[in-house]
This record gives structure tokens, sequence and C-alpha cells, in this order.
């Protein structure tokens, strides 16, 4: 497709006419998901489907091929001791750690998600992020983590940060693309609500909370506005969009409190790592060991689960 | 609109296992008295009905039938608790009432057991809602008992009497807290009646208030139906009346004190409008609506049972609530993650089906959430008419269930003029993001409750109450003592 015909596909939406938020009502939306009860079979069947959906993650200055391959033993080894368990969605590394993780995964359909586009500050010229992006790529990246110019949005260039993300959907090519709108710095809901919608309208596969550098990370308040973005664009375009909330999600309780969020706003179609996401790096273990009090009725040490 | 292709699927997939509150720790006795005079007494006449589970239809308990005999053994008690009771410090009436509010908090599980048991309500609610308020309600009038002086500013103040109180089936400990909490503060002694449906947790309210340790008669409780409170409206020896339920009823009542040297509060039927503008939060306005209509089964004097919604956002709201509608669990009370309930009688559900019919026969179309509802028991699906006008009376007349009827408008004074074509004036709801338009509507609405971006918020501390045929006189907060006192010069 060339550049021309995508940008006939995607417009740049009036960010005046988007609905605003209400952040009383997000925050009683949110208690009413927590107030769930999970029990027995629903609580297996969610813990299950949560292994499915992390995107295991290293992003770290110290990251070294080593540390990128045990990750990969995880990703691919999760926990042999009890049968039947999924295998997580994908690994998310830098660019320069994808050709060693797609050596460390073969092909066993763990996808490899790579952070691209001078992540986490995204404070580089648009070719320098086109660059990091092809190399992602090139290396074996299926899935783009790009994040957004959050200081062209506060500046209100919104035409430049829309430009820039059809940019680098372009140099993906066939990889898909998840948008960091980095929400810990966009200040309200109300720009989280706005920079979804232009995100997606620039036609973005997910959209992602968190770079996990910028606290607060994800939170069931910006992932519930979020989802509600997904489901309107959902209405007038019939394209789905996937959702990754990261960083900050680390317990079971609170990942199955985001699937009952997801279940009650998106409906089953989105119940699936096709289209949603938890970037994390500890919660897999969390869940591991859950699954295993559910079997047993108790909880083993942590020492049981290995920290890749 | 939505294609069909674009429809959101919430059947099928993962769902939620049962998730039961455990009823292990709950006693309810097989048989329940009158209190009167501090004790549980056989009524006069022998006579008792039963009170059933509406969600199994299984009876939980019998319940002693007060005769007019029996009002009239509870009023001398009243009385002569009063003489006590009124002279006591102040300082003194509040520890008891402080103490009641701690008991409830203690057993704050038991109730809200017991309140979704004979009531339908789901446990989620009963467990949030209704018995943290009613221990709140306990509380804050607490604080007032020695303090009435300071609540009206050189006026002298002095207890009624005895308080003759009615409480209605939709809330039942609630309203039995914002009955005799008040009237308690006050230095008065009550005679209250819970709904024939309803009585057990204001029984166990009488067991909270024998070990609370109040005076023999300060708080007495009769149980019975209609026939019982025409007895305690028609009694000599009341000094005031304090009523919550039907406008029909309010009516028979008012009528009967006419003359009288009774005072009375009447808090009675609505039907309130929720109005959205199209600059609302609309996701949150969507949340706001479900909140405002099937909370508790929509059996809510003040729910938002008409809804108004500005002609560019109607599609979208309509179709965002159908979706939410499909989330909503209808089923066992108990289950903590039940949304809606049942209905609290089989009288009223048979009232509710009547209301779908008119609706249907009118030419209104109604869609219901396509949820299953268990076999047995009384359930009523989520339910809205859309296509309605203010001639339709699914617009004009209380349903009391969950039950909503979608009318559009174009312009702000349109929206008004609908809010307030309506006997009721009890409550209401503004959607906007825009704070003067809260500011017009709120000033202009003839309600008593108007909410701002949110719906069906109660508090101890705010009065609640009604305008034209929704009521007389306010309860709760500051104005909620006025109703209990006689104000000299």
């Amino acid at each position: 497709m060339s550049l021309s015909a995508v940008t006939s596909t995607f417009k740049l939406p009036d960010l005046s006419r988007i609905p605003t938020v209400d952040e009383v009502g997000i925050n009683e939306r949110v208690a009413r998901f927590q107030s769930r009860s999970i029990k027995s079979a629903s609580k297996v069947e969610a813990l299950k489907l949560i292994l499915s959906m992390i995107d295991l993650t290293t992003l770290e200055g110290q990251d070294t091929p080593g540390k990128v391959r045990q990750l990969c033993q995880k990703a691919i080894h999760l926990h042999d001791s009890i049968p039947g368990l999924p295998h997580v969605a994908a690994v998310c590394v830098y660019p320069t750690m994808v050709k060693v993780a797609k050596k460390a995964l073969g092909d066993r359909g763990i996808n490899i998600a790579s952070v691209a586009t001078a992540f986490p500050s995204g404070q580089a010229p648009l070719s320098v992020k086109l660059d990091d992006t092809r190399m992602a790529v090139a290396e074996g990246a299926n899935e783009i983590d790009m994040v957004i110019s959050r200081g062209e949005f506060l500046a209100g260039n919104y035409g430049m940060v829309f430009d820039e993300i059809l940019a680098i959907k372009e140099a993906c090519g066939d990889a898909h693309l998840k948008v960091i709108l980095e929400t810990g710095e966009l200040g309200t809901l109300d720009r989280v609500r706005q920079a979804s919608e232009l995100a997606m309208h620039a036609g973005a596969d997910f959209i992602k909370t968190s770079t996990g550098k910028i606290q607060p990370a994800a939170t069931m308040q910006v992932t519930l506005v979020m989802l509600q973005a997904i489901r309107d664009y959902f209405a007038a375009t019939g394209r789905m969009v996937g959702m990754k909330p990261a960083g900050g999600i680390a317990h079971s309780k609170l990942a199955i409190h985001y699937l009952v969020m997801l279940r009650e706003t998106l409906g089953n179609a989105w119940m699936t790592p096709q289209w949603f996401r938890f970037g994390a790096s500890s919660l897999a273990n969390d869940v591991l060991m859950q699954i295993r009090k559910q079997a047993t009725g108790v909880y083993q040490s942590a020492d049981y689960f290995s920290k890749d | 609109m939505a294609t069909p292709e674009n429809k959101l699927a919430f059947d099928g997939g993962w769902q939620y296992s049962p998730a039961p509150e455990s009823t292990d720790h709950v006693k309810i006795k097989k048989t329940y008295e009158l209190f009167i005079g501090g004790e549980f007494v056989a009524p006069v006449q022998g006579k008792y009905f039963d009170t059933i589970n509406p969600a199994t239809e299984e009876k939980l308990s019998k319940v002693a039938l007060a005769s007019a005999a029996d009002v009239d053994k509870a009023v001398k008690a009243a009385r002569k608790a009063f003489v006590g009771w009124s002279r006591l410090k102040p300082a003194e009436r509040g520890k008891y009432i402080f103490r009641i509010a701690r008991i409830l908090q203690e057993r704050s599980r038991e109730f809200a057991v017991i309140e979704s048991l004979d009531g339908g309500k789901p446990i989620r609610e009963s467990r949030d809602v209704d018995v943290p308020l009613a221990a709140a309600h306990f509380f804050y009038y607490a604080g007032w008992a020695d303090k009435l002086e300071y609540a009206f500013p050189g006026r002298a103040v002095k207890p009624l009497g005895v308080a003759g109180q009615i409480i209605p089936w939709n809330f039942p400990l609630l309203m039995a807290a914002w009955k005799i909490a008040p009237a308690l503060a006050c230095g008065n002694t009550v005679v209250l009646k819970p709904a024939e449906t309803t009585p057990l947790t204001a029984l166990k309210l009488a067991e909270v208030i024998a070990d609370a340790g109040l005076p023999p008669g300060v708080v007495n409780i009769v149980t019975g139906a209609g026939e019982t409170g025409a007895a305690i409206v028609n009694h000599p020896g009341f000094d005031k009346i304090a009523f919550t339920g039907s406008t029909d009823v309010g009516r028979i009542i008012q009528k009967a004190l006419a003359g009288s040297n009774k005072k009375y509060t009447l808090e009675l039927g609505g039907k309130a409008a929720n109005i959205i503008f199209a600059d609302a939060a609309i996701d949150e306005a969507v949340e706001g609506i479900v909140n405002g209509i099937f909370f508790n089964q929509g059996h809510v004097c003040c729910a938002g049972s008409r809804l108004l919604v500005q002609e560019p956002v109607a599609d979208a709201v309509i179709r965002k609530l159908r979706d939410r509608m499909e989330t909503l669990i209808v089923g066992d009370p108990l289950d903590k993650n039940t949304d809606i309930g049942a209905i609290n009688s089989k009288q009223q559900l048979e009232t509710i089906k009547s209301y779908l019919a008119i609706g249907q026969e009118e030419g209104s179309e109604m869609f219901q959430s396509s949820c299953a509802v268990p076999k047995r028991g009384y359930w009523c699906r989520p339910t809205i008419f859309t296509g309605v006008s203010q001639s339709n009376r699914v617009v004009q007349e209380e349903i009391f269930g969950p039950v909503l009827a979608i009318q559009t408008f174009r312009t702000f004074d349109e929206a008004l003029i609908k809010a307030n074509n309506t006997p009721y004036g009890l409550s209401g709801g503004v959607w906007t993001d825009k704070g003067s338009k809260i500011f017009k509507m709120t000033q202009s609405i003839r309600a008593g409750v108007v909410w701002a971006n949110t719906f069906n918020k109660f508090d101890p501390t705010s009065p609640f109450g009604g305008n034209k045929e929704s009521g007389v006189g306010r309860e709760g907060g500051m104005h909620g003592l006025d109703a209990y006192l006689k104000l000299g010069g």
C-alpha cells in the first residue's frame, strides 16, 4: 500500500468533537468492576487467559543478550510442572535485542514485540524513529510498540503526532503497531481519550497506556477510557483495535479486574491475546502461583517459580 | 448507529462462576413477635403472617400481625417511655444512638444477608449501600442529640412526643434508620411499622435496640399490613406521623390527619427526569442512567425513571445503554456478582408487568436485556421503552420497577418543560460538561433533590424530600431535625 493510499484511509479526527470524560464517573465504574467476585472455575479460566495475554517484558539499560535469552526461556517454559498452560503472547525487548529473541524463541508462535521510535521519550527526529522501526522489523519483530511525541501532543500539534504515527505504521509493514500514549504524561482523562482517538484514526492496531518508565503507568481508569474509545471507534468504523495496559500490573487479582473491565466494556470478541495484552514483567509468576493454589488449596513459596 | 456487524457480543465466552454470600452466620427465628415496651410480646389476637424470600418464594419466618389493640399497647409504652427519654441528658441520648450505630456496623454482614433474603435486593447493594448508610444515619443524628439548640439558634427546642412511623419495603432497614434516628435524637419515642413484605431487618433492629440497652418503650416495632398502618394513623395518641410509601396511601393519610393536631411528614412517589445533554460525558451518563433506574430493581421513589436525552446523542446513548444492559446480571440476590435481584413481591411484579403491557399497547418500542432469569421467584429483566412521549402512561405514572421510559428533546427549555410536566417532584438528574447549565437546570427543576453528573447518591447530612405529589417535609440533615421538634420563640 502506498503512503497516499494510507493517508486517504486514515484522517485526523476533530478532537473538539470527541466526548468528554468525567473522572468521578470513571472512578465509580472502576470500583464496580473491582467489586466483581471471580471464583473457582471462572478464576482458573481467567488466570490461564491472563498468561496467554502477557507480553513478557525487559526494557532496561542493562539488558544483555544473556538476559533476553533467559526471558525467552521463561516465555517458552512458563512452569512446565503444571501441564496444559498456554504460552505468553510475546516477549517485549529493545530493537537491539530482537535478533537474540528471535533466535531464542524459534518458531513457537510467541511474538516478538519491540519498542521503537526513541523509546521511552520519543524525543528524536522522525527519520531516526523510522530507522529504529525498520531495523526492529528487519531483525524479526512482528509487533512494534511506538511512543507518541507527548510534547507535540500537549503543545497542540495534533497533525504532527498524527502524521508521525501514520509514517511509523507505514514503516511497520506487516508488523502490528501498538501506539503508546504514555498516559502518565497526558494529565487528564480527556486528553487520554483524545490521544486514543488520534492514534486509532492514524492506524494503530493496538493502543497502549505506558512505557513503564513514568508513574503512574497503567491504571484501570485510563484503561477504561481507552477501552471506551476503542468501543466508539469500532461502532463508527467496524475496525477492531487492541488494548495493552502496561506497567504496574503485578498481581493476579488486579489482572482479573482488568479482564472483568474488558469483558463488560468490549465483550467477548476482545477476550483473546489477539486483542488484549498485559505489558508486565512480574505478573506471570503471581498468576502461576494462583493457578497452583487453585489446584492444591495452598500457596507455594515464591522460590518454586522461576525468576528470569 | 452501529451496523449489525459492529455489534458487541456479551453472551457466551468467559462467565463468572457463582459467588454466593454465605448464610451460615445468619439467625432467623421461626416466629417473630411484636417489640413493645422493650420486649417481644405475642399479638393480642394471636394472628401471624408469613414473610417470604421473593427470590425463591420460600417462607423465611412467621411474623405477628398487630391489631389496633397492639398499636394501642405500643403507644402507651411509648408514651410512658417519653417521660424519661425526653428528660434524659441529651448527651446520654446521643450515647444510646451511637451504640445502635456501632452494633449495626458490627453486625453489618448479618443485616445485609437478611435484607437481601427478605427483600430480594442484591447483596452488593445491601452490603455497600443499605446497611452502611443506615449506620451512618444513626451516627449522624447521635451527634446532633446534644447540639439541637445550635441547629436552631435563638429558638427553644422541645421534642414532639410519640411518633408513629410507617416505612416501605424498598429500603427496609435504611428507612427505619431514617425514621428512628432523628426522632430519638430529638427526644421523641416511636412506634414503627415496617412493610409487611420486609419486616425482618426492622425486627433484627429491635434486637439491636434491646442489646444497646435503650429504656423500654423508647422504640416499639409493630408488624402488619395496611390495617396496622391505618391503626397507627388513626390512633389519637400520636403527636407525629411519618410515612414513606405510595402517593395514594399518602393522600389517605393526609386526609385522615387533616384537622388533627398531629405533625406529619410524607415521602411519596416520584417520576424523576434524568436529563442528558449532548455535551455530557456520555459513557458516564449511561452509567448514571443504569444507577438511576436499575438500582434496587427500580424500587426507588427517587429513581430516574424518565430519561430525557438530547437528540444529537440519542442514538449513541441508547446503543450504549443497551450494551450496558446486556452486562447486567439478574438473579440470586445473595450472589456477590448480581446487579439486579428479585422483584420484592408477586403483587409488585404484576404491577410492573401490567405497565410493560401498557407501554407496548401505547405503541412504544420495548427492549429487554437477553439474560436468563431463574424459574422460581419474581423477576423482571431490565427494560427500556423508546419512542414514548409525555402523553404515554409509562411516562406519567410511577412503575416502581426496572423500567425506563426514554424521550428525546432538542433545547434546554424543552427538557425543562418535560422534566416539570409531572405531578411528582422528588428528584432529578442533569448531565452536562457545562457548569452554568447545571446551575440553570437545577434551579429550575421543581424537585427536592437534583443530582448533577451523578444519580442516586445519599448522605445523612443531605435533606431529602419531595415537592407536589411527592410529599411534604424533609428528612436527613438539619432539616430532618425540624420534623421532630417543637420550636419555641
